[in-house]
C-alpha cells in the first residue's frame, strides 16, 4: 500500500496561505506528476501494456477540486482520470498494479487505466465513454438527496464532454431537480485532435452553464487556489440545497491525447508556453515564496512522494497477474 | 377461494407498489409517469400513493434518465426506470450497454448497478416502426445485462420481483399488446425466478419455444392443433439471459419436433440463439425434421393494420406452421 497524505480544505483562506493543507496538496500535485512519468517510462519500456491517458500538466485541478471535498463525497472521473483518483486519495500500488495487468489491481485487471474505481474513498470510476460519467454523477447526487444525506458529487471531464448529449441531459436533469452535485470541466484546449476553436461556437464553456439556468464560472486550471476556491464556493452551496455549478479549468496537458498521439495538431511553441505555466511549479514557488513551506520541506515532500511511487511499482510488480480462470463468474454480482 | 383475475399493467403496479412499501430504497423514474400514469398506465395512481420523489417524473431524456438510475444504484438506491417505448433505449445505449452491464466486472467487482429498466416493446398498435420494435436480442447480445420478457400477468409480477431483488441491471421488456390481458395473480410478493424457462402447456408431438405476445398466441394455436390431434408443448422462455434450455431439451426428446417463435425480425433474432443451442447438444438427435423458425420479417414495423399483421407470426401461422412441421411438409 503506498498512499498519501489526505487533501482537506483550511478553514479559512486559501490552500497556499495554510501549511498543511499547502503541504498535502503539493503532495498531492506531485504524486499525480510522479505516478504518471513512471507510467509513462513504463510504457516506454515495454512494461506496460494498452494505452493510457496521462493528465501530466493538469494536477491542479483534481487536486484543487479534491481539497474542497470530503472524503464521503463522491467523484465520477474519465479517460485521463490517474489524476482524480490519486487527488480522492486511491492507493497508488493499487492503481499500479491494475496498469501492470495484476490480481491486486483495482479492477483485478480487468479494467486497466480507463476504469479505475474505489469505493473507499468515493472514486465511482473512470470512464472510457467520453461524458459518460456526467449523468451517472447526477444520479449519484440524487440519490443524496433521496436518502438524506449531506454528501456532494463531483463529476469530472474533458472540453469534449460538452459536446456530448450526456453532458446536455445531466445538467439539465441536475438543474431541474437541484441535486447537490459540481461539473468540473478540465478544459485542455482539445478533444482528442481537435480544438475547442473548432468545437465549438462559445468562448467559455462555463457560458453553457446559462443554458440549464445554472451558476458557471471559468477558472485557471493550473492554479490550486484558484480552483480549490471555486470548488469551495460551488461545493459549499450544493451541500445545503443550493443545486449544481458548471466550473470550467483551463489547463493543458503536456502529453499527448494517448500513447499513439504524433501531436500534428499542436505546435511546439503551444506545448512550451503551457509548460511555462505548470501547475506544479507554480505552486511548489508560491508556498515558498509565501513562507509556508522551506525549500528544504518540499525537497522533503518530493522525496518522500517519490519513495511512495517506487513502494508502488515494487509491490505492483510482486504481485501476482490476474486470473482469467474467475472471469465468466464475475459477469454479474452473485445473487444472495 | 376463487383466483384473484387482474391486468398485466396491474400486476405490474401491483409488484411496484409492493416493492416501494417493502423497501425505501425502491424508486421510480421515467417520462410521463406521474400524474399522468404511464403512457401505457402501468404506474396509474403510484404518484398519489408515493409521492413526486418516489414516482419521478423526469425531462424527455433517456440517457440521462438511465444514467441517473446507473448512478444512484451506485450508491444504494434500487431506481425502476420507465422507458416510454423499448424503441427509445436507443437514446440511452450508452448508459445501458457501456456503462450498467459493464460496471461490476470492469471495476472489479466491488460495485455493482441494481437497476431495472422497464419498457414496453413489440407491435400490434399502429404505432409504426419507431414505436413498435422488438429489441430484445440487443440486449441479450451483451454480458452483464439480464433480460426478461414476462408473457402473462403472474410473470408480469414475479419476475419483477426477482429484478427487483437482483444485484444486476435487469432489462424487463414488457409487451404492449399484454398490458390489459387478465391473469390468476397472487396478491402476496412472490417471485418468479430469473433464469428458468416455463413449460406452459405439454404436449408430445411438437415443442414450440415463444417469447413475449407469441407465447400466448402459440398457446391458442397449441388448442387449435389440439383439436386437430396435434398436440403441442408450448415453452416460454420467459428469461432471454440467463437461458434456461433444460425444458426446451427435454420436450425435444419426447416430440423430435422444434418450432421457434419470436416476434423480432428472424436475422440473427433470439431464436437462433436457441436453434444453435440445440444443435450444440445431445438434443439434436431427438430431431426428426429441421428446426422450423417462424419469425418477424426481415423489414421495419409498417404502420397499415393488414401490413403490420402480415409481417409478424399470427396466429394462423402458428397453426399452419406446426401442422406443416408433424406433416413433414
Amino acid at each position: 500500500m503506498a498512499t498519501i497524505t489526505p487533501l482537506f480544505a483550511p478553514e479559512q483562506g486559501t490552500i497556499s496561505a495554510n501549511k498543511e493543507a499547502a503541504s498535502a496538496s503539493l503532495e498531492s500535485l506531485l504524486a499525480i506528476r510522479f505516478f504518471e512519468e513512471a507510467v509513462d517510462g513504463l510504457f516506454a519500456r515495454g512494461l506496460m501494456h494498452g494505452t493510457m491517458h496521462l493528465s501530466i500538466g493538469q494536477e491542479a485541478v483534481a487536486t484543487g477540486v479534491c481539497a474542497a471535498l470530503r472524503k464521503t463525497d463522491y467523484i465520477t472521473s474519465t479517460h485521463r482520470g490517474h489524476s482524480h483518483c490519486i487527488a480522492k486519495g486511491a492507493d497508488l500500488t493499487r492503481m499500479m498494479a491494475e496498469l501492470l495487468a495484476k490480481q491486486t489491481g483495482y479492477c483485478r485487471g480487468r479494467g486497466g487505466s480507463m476504469h479505475i474505481a474505489d469505493v473507499e474513498t468515493g472514486n465511482l470510476g473512470a470512464n472510457g465513454i467520453v461524458a459518460g460519467g456526467i449523468p451517472i454523477a447526477a444520479g449519484a447526487a440524487l440519490a443524496q438527496k433521496m436518502q438524506g444525506r449531506d454528501n456532494v458529487v463531483v463529476s469530472f471531464f474533458g472540453d469534449g464532454a460538452t459536446n456530448e448529449g450526456a453532458f446536455h441531459e445531466a445538467l439539465n436533469l441536475a438543474a431541474v431537480w437541484d441535486l447537490p452535485v459540481v461539473f468540473v470541466c478540465e478544459n485542455n484546449k482539445y478533444g482528442m485532435s481537435f480544438s475547442t476553436t473548432k468545437s465549438m461556437k462559445v468562448e467559455k464553456i462555463s457560458e453553457r452553464a446559462a443554458a440549464y439556468g445554472l451558476p458557471g464560472v471559468t477558472v485557471d486550471g493550473n492554479d490550486v487556489d484558484a480552483v480549490f476556491e471555486v470548488a469551495k464556493e460551488a461545493v459549499e452551496r450544493a451541500r445545503v440545497g443550493g443545486g449544481p455549478t458548471l466550473i470550467e479549468c483551463l489547463t493543458y496537458r503536456h502529453k499527448g491525447h494517448s500513447k499513439s498521439d504524433k501531436n500534428l495538431y499542436r505546435t511546439k511553441e503551444e506545448i512550451e508556453f503551457w509548460k511555462t505555466k505548470d501547475p506544479v511549479g507554480i505552486f511548489e514557488t508560491r508556498v515558498i515564496e509565501s513562507g509556508q513551506l522551506t525549500a528544504e520541506e518540499v525537497e522533503q515532500l518530493t522525496q518522500k512522494v517519490r519513495d511512495a511511487v517506487r513502494l508502488a511499482i515494487q509491490e505492483a510488480t510482486q504481485a501476482p497477474d490476474s486470473d482469467p480462470a474467475e472471469l465468466l463468474s464475475s459477469v454479474f454480482r452473485q445473487v444472495s | 377461494m376463487t383466483e384473484r383475475i387482474i391486468t398485466y399493467a396491474e400486476a405490474i403496479r401491483e409488484a411496484i407498489g409492493q416493492a416501494m412499501e417493502a423497501d425505501e430504497s425502491v424508486f421510480m423514474l421515467g417520462e410521463d409517469i406521474g400524474v399522468y400514469g404511464g403512457a401505457f398506465g402501468v404506474s396509474g395512481d403510484l404518484y398519489h400513493r408515493f409521492g413526486e420523489e418516489r414516482v419521478r417524473d423526469t425531462p424527455i431524456s433517456e440517457l440521462g434518465i438511465v444514467g441517473a438510475a446507473v448512478g444512484a444504484a451506485l450508491v444504494g438506491m434500487k431506481p425502476i426506470v420507465e422507458i416510454q417505448f423499448s424503441d427509445f433505449t436507443a437514446q440511452a445505449m450508452d448508459q445501458i450497454v457501456n456503462q450498467a452491464a459493464k460496471i461490476h466486472f470492469m471495476l472489479g467487482g466491488e460495485l455493482s448497478v441494481p437497476m431495472v429498466l422497464r419498457a414496453p416493446s413489440g407491435s400490434g398498435t399502429g404505432a409504426a416502426a419507431q414505436h413498435s420494435q422488438s429489441l430484445e436480442s440487443w440486449f441479450a447480445h451483451v454480458p452483464g445485462l439480464k433480460v426478461v420478457l414476462p408473457s402473462s400477468p403472474a410473470d408480469a409480477k414475479g419476475l419483477l420481483l426477482s429484478a427487483l431483488d437482483d444485484p444486476n441491471p435487469v432489462i424487463v421488456l414488457e409487451h404492449k399488446l399484454l398490458y390489459k390481458t387478465s391473469g390468476h395473480v397472487p396478491e402476496e410478493m412472490y417471485r418468479t425466478p430469473i433464469g428458468v424457462s416455463n413449460v406452459v402447456r405439454n404436449g408430445t408431438d411438437l415443442t414450440i419455444v415463444a417469447t413475449g405476445v407469441m407465447v400466448s398466441r402459440s398457446v391458442e394455436a397449441a388448442e387449435q392443433l389440439a383439436s386437430a390431434g396435434i398436440e403441442a408443448c408450448v415453452i416460454d422462455v420467459r428469461t432471454l439471459s440467463p437461458l434456461d434450455m433444460d425444458p426446451i431439451n427435454a420436450s425435444i426428446a419426447e416430440t423430435g419436433r422444434l418450432m421457434l417463435v419470436q416476434e423480432a425480425p428472424k436475422h440473427v433474432g433470439f431464436m437462433a440463439e436457441v436453434a444453435a443451442r440445440v444443435s450444440e447438444g445431445p438434443a439434436i438427435y431427438s430431431l426428426t425434421e429441421p428446426v422450423l423458425r417462424l419469425c418477424g420479417m426481415d423489414v421495419p414495423i409498417p404502420y397499415a393494420p393488414q401490413l403490420e399483421k402480415s409481417v409478424v407470426p399470427q396466429l394462423d401461422d402458428i397453426v399452419e406452421g406446426a401442422k406443416n412441421l408433424v406433416r413433414g411438409v
